[in-house]
């Protein structure tokens, strides 16, 4: 039985997609078989920031309609064998969806994988809610920004109201806080809300903070999960999350800004 | 050091402001989603039963759900105009 897990935030351009190739790569990578689905019907970008872009012949859609079967849909990484990709359909046709066509096909993955990571499209249109519906564990990705926030506190009531576990009066959704593109300094000077207050605003348990790094654009740029750049804070901050989830304890990194004099006149 | 600490002070608002503003939107939502579906309606017919008796606007009439630890407290509240009773004899 699969644990399916939705990259959710409302607001559009926080890091859904970055981070759900990252958490993907980072739970296969510690053996577990993984598969991540791109929901994000007609602008499809989950197949590029991994890198199979090229490797794309069937899709969510074309399975769903039934003109592919899943495992002819599925895209092996060739970097780790448990992990797979399931693009999203570049057609603009988004009542393609639907609640059972969704629901049977993770019931198909959910015998074969161990997680299965939901990369909702922003909004919350009938792709976001699909990709939330079936959801055991929601990671809300939230930028330290008040629409970001906002947005963020919208998809917590969605969650807690429109999900499969709502309607049937299931224990709820697990909701993790991933606070993307922090930078400890701005906050330090007060330009920017700092990982207590967004907890403190949005009451959620906190998985990680993901410093803002250069990396990020880098790796995308070369279609590599930014979990695989272990030089970068950002790769290991995703790291540290993929542990903590797995219930590992890691202590909290990249809140403080910690470089010296020094460090800010020669480092970056 | 002076004029760096100045513009350092005004920096900090931002945050402060970001978090103070998001505090009071989001308490003001969510209270507003986990309302009962019914309070527009029960709004609406208080305020036609009201009507009948003194002249009251439409938003002089405001019904509100508060949760605390164990009890839900329905609190109506009605502003009646200085003259309604005489806009009510007036009616009459």
């Amino acid at each position: 039985m699969a644990r399916t897990i939705v990259v959710t935030s409302g607001k559009g351009g926080v890091g859904k997609t970055t981070t759900s190739a990252a958490i993907a790569m980072g739970l296969a990578r510690k053996g577990h078989r993984t598969v991540v689905i791109d929901f994000d019907v007609g602008l499809r970008n989950l197949d590029l920031v991994m890198g199979c872009e090229r490797r794309v012949v069937y899709d969510l859609v074309n399975v769903i309609q039934g003109e592919a079967n899943i495992r002819q849909a599925l895209i092996r990484d060739k970097r780790c064998e448990e992990l797979y990709v399931l693009p999203a359909s570049q057609t603009r046709d988004k009542e393609a969806l639907s609640k059972e066509g969704i629901g049977a096909i993770l019931e198909q993955l959910s015998g074969d994988f161990e997680y299965i990571v939901c990369d909702s499209p922003a909004g919350i249109e009938k792709g976001a809610t699909l990709a939330m519906y079936y959801a055991d564990d929601a990671f809300v990705v939230t930028n330290p920004e008040v629409s970001s926030v906002r947005d963020s506190d919208r998809m917590l009531g969605i969650l807690a109201s429109k999900s499969r576990r709502a309607e049937n009066n299931e224990e709820p959704i697990k909701e993790y806080l991933l606070l993307n593109r922090y930078s400890p300094k701005r906050v330090k000077v007060g330009e920017m809300l700092s990982v207590e207050d967004v907890q403190e605003i949005l009451s959620m348990h906190l998985l990680g903070v993901i410093p803002e790094s250069r990396s990020v654009l880098s790796s995308s740029n070369a279609g590599v999960p930014i979990i695989l750049d272990e030089d970068s804070n950002a790769g290991q901050a995703y790291a540290d999350v993929v542990a903590r989830y797995l219930g590992e304890e890691v202590p909290h990194r990249f809140i403080n800004d910690k470089k010296g004099l020094l460090g800010r006149l020669f480092g970056g | 050091m002076g004029l760096l600490d100045y513009f350092r002070a005004s920096r900090r608002n931002s945050a402060a402001v970001a978090k103070d503003r998001l505090q009071i939107l989001i308490a003001h939502e969510r209270a507003e989603r986990n309302s009962p579906s019914y309070l527009p309606l029960l709004q609406n017919e208080l305020l036609a039963v009201v009507r009948k008796y003194v002249h009251v606007d439409h938003d002089a009439i405001s019904v509100s759900l508060e949760q605390s630890d164990n009890q839900e407290i329905l609190e109506l509240n009605i502003v009646l105009p200085e003259n309604g009773q005489a806009e009510h004899a007036h009616q009459r």
